[in-house]
């Protein structure tokens, strides 16, 4: 028996998320009396796993899996869950991840619970605290099959250092041509900033900034604080900004340390999808828009005024703390 | 080209969320339910796929007998069949088993699910369905076309978009972006009318297990309250001090 985690990388590099389930793999692994096993697919620093507790690291040295594919990166990890015995599989969040993990539930005949926003309340019956109804609400949900599979909430259980002595092997599943009947032709990403998946911080716009000219000082304002940008739905839909930044319940999921609005109402489904990010800060002309309930800081003011005001004031703020 | 459309059949989006029976079930007293906005998008994509290139599109659901306005809704929009698998819906794998058996026997070439339900935001029934019935799998999908078997996807990425060839039978988890937000359709009064008249079949479920079950739910802690500044300098000191985040 052992717990297998899925610690993904780009470009051979480990992602945040990696050390973030691992993290988590290793407390499942303390409550069950068992170690970590890690899977990664071209990964370059694979003993680094070791300093989140991981023990041993099954490493797929495959040319063909340079692009994520989801179907190969499937089976590959099923025959890893075989291979180690694995009872427990722990994986992200992020859209590539859960691109493959029903995949791999559908392959395996296993449970699978996305969304875990903190270890397990028991190991038998096996059940977990995931977020449901867009953030709305918790489930507590058991899983019942042999196999398990955790999907850990981004961010919600952090980063943790647990240091073990990992062993780095090649791993080889075999793979067919059927592995990669779905065949990655273009990928257009914009390299060097943040991702709204990835970020610490989020900056966002809404309706309030009356068009898409203005998003110089959102973007600035990004910039400065190593942030990536995001809207509200009627935003995208306007076509103000790409569709890509569009979040809430009917868009991407925020889970970031802080979250800034800018010009947004607070709409129940743009609160849905953004309401678990740690630190949220509103500015907003009305002092009666409904974000302020949700907010923990606010200003009521002028984005077009407060806004310039800070950047100024943080450019001097990295200055000082650099 | 035989298109399936899965609807799941959700709260409405404004829906506030409470739970009854000491916590252990969602309280459904005065919850008004609607198709789930990602299927939305998936079946006025289908709509495309029946006016541009002649395909049948039928919807198929999990639920029970009160889930039928949602299905009539969906015949109403335009599609030209509907199945109703008689049974609550209790987690994703169950939901894929029986959808599995849909797929299975209507030899479908496309199936649009959406990217996840907005109730228990699983996720995973179309990528568990694909992996039973072995179809070819895309999810996040943002755009969608089809020439004779071949399929070009594009699909959501963090931080940007992919493209995607590969062939039918395919399945894909549709969201925002498959068609414009302008181009979602409200039933007319003779789509309703043509809707009363469209085959609704309603299928026994086969016995399958479920993989999971919801043992309690909790609603999130009361928030404390927003603390207003009025002043940027006061702003950045609280987030660097206080809450710590830059
Ligand atoms: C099925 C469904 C799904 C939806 N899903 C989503 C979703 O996923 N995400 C989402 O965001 N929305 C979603 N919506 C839309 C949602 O209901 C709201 O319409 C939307 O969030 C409002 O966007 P907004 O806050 O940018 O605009 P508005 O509601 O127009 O708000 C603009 C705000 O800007 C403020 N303002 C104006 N001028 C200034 C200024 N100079 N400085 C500072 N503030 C200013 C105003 O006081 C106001 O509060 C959905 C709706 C439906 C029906
Ligand atoms: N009860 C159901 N009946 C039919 N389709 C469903 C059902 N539940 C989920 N689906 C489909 O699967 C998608 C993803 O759902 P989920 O995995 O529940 O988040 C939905 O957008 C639907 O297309």
């Amino acid at each position: 028996m052992s717990i297998l985690v899925y610690t993904e990388s780009e470009n051979g590099k480990f992602k945040k998320n990696a050390f973030e389930v691992a993290s988590y793999a290793y407390a499942v692994a303390q409550q069950l009396g068992t170690t970590v096993t890690a899977i990664s697919f071209n990964a370059t620093e694979n003993e680094s796993l070791a300093n989140y507790g991981v023990s041993k690291v099954l490493n797929v040295n495959n040319e063909s899996l340079t692009t994520f594919n989801a179907k190969a990166y499937a089976n590959s990890i099923c025959q890893a869950v075989a291979q180690e015995n694995a009872t427990v599989v722990i994986v992200s969040s992020s859209t590539d991840t859960k691109f493959l993990t029903p995949l791999v539930a559908g392959k395996l005949q296993a449970g699978y619970v996305p969304n875990v926003v903190a270890e397990p309340q028991s190991a038998s019956p096996f059940t977990v605290k995931r977020t449901a109804f867009s953030n709305k609400g918790f489930a507590i949900t058991q899983i019942d099959t042999d196999i398990k599979i955790v999907g850990v909430s981004n961010n919600a259980f952090g980063v943790h250092e647990n240091t073990a002595t990992a062993t780095v092997e090649d791993f080889s599943p075999s793979l067919s041509d059927d592995d990669f009947s779905t065949k990655s032709v273009e990928i257009d990403k914009v390299v060097g900033k943040a991702t709204i998946a990835d970020a610490d911080i989020v900056v966002s716009g809404g309706r309030g900034l009356k068009g898409p000219e203005n998003w110089g000082m959102i973007e600035e304002l990004a910039d400065v604080l190593g942030a990536a940008t995001a809207c509200s739905k009627p935003v995208s839909d306007l076509g103000w900004r790409p569709h890509g930044e569009h979040v809430g319940q009917t868009g991407k999921p925020v889970a970031s340390n802080l979250y800034i609005a800018i010009g947004i109402s607070g709409a129940i489904q743009h609160l849905a999808g953004v309401s678990s990010s740690k630190v949220k800060v509103v500015i907003n002309t009305d002092p009666e828009a409904p974000f302020f309930k949700a907010a923990d800081y606010g200003i009521v003011g002028d984005a077009f005024e407060v806004v310039p005001q800070l950047i100024e004031k943080l450019k001097k703020f990295k200055a000082q703390n650099a | 080209m035989k298109i399936l459309v899965c609807i799941s059949n959700v709260p409405d989006t404004t829906s506030k969320i409470n739970f009854t029976d000491g916590d252990t079930k969602f309280d459904t007293n005065g919850v008004q339910f609607v198709i789930n906005p990602n299927d939305e998008f998936g079946l006025t994509r289908a709509m495309w796929f029946k006016e541009k290139q002649g395909a049948t599109v039928h919807v198929a659901t999990v639920g029970d007998a009160t889930t039928e306005p949602t299905i009539r809704k969906a015949l109403a929009i335009g599609a030209d069949e509907a199945i109703r698998v008689n049974a609550t819906p209790t987690d994703g794998f169950f939901v894929a088993q029986q959808l599995a058996e849909v797929v299975k026997n209507g030899s479908y070439d496309l199936v649009i699910a959406g990217r996840e339900s907005i109730d228990y935001n699983g996720g995973m029934v179309p990528g568990i369905l694909a992996a039973l019935v072995d179809m070819n799998f895309v999810n996040t999908c943002i755009n969608l076309e089809v020439e004779g078997t071949t399929a070009t996807a594009l699909r959501e990425i963090d931080g940007g978009k992919e493209k995607i060839t590969t062939s039918l039978p395919l399945i894909i988890g549709g969201q925002k972006g498959l068609v414009e937000e302008s181009d979602l359709r409200i039933p007319n009064m003779r789509g309703i009318m043509m809707a009363r008249k469209k085959t609704l079949t309603v299928v026994e479920p086969t016995t399958a297990p479920a993989a999971t079950q919801e043992v309690k739910f909790e609603k999130p802690a009361a928030k404390g309250a927003v603390k207003l500044v009025d002043n940027v300098d006061d702003l950045v000191n609280l987030l660097h001090n206080e809450a710590k985040v830059i």
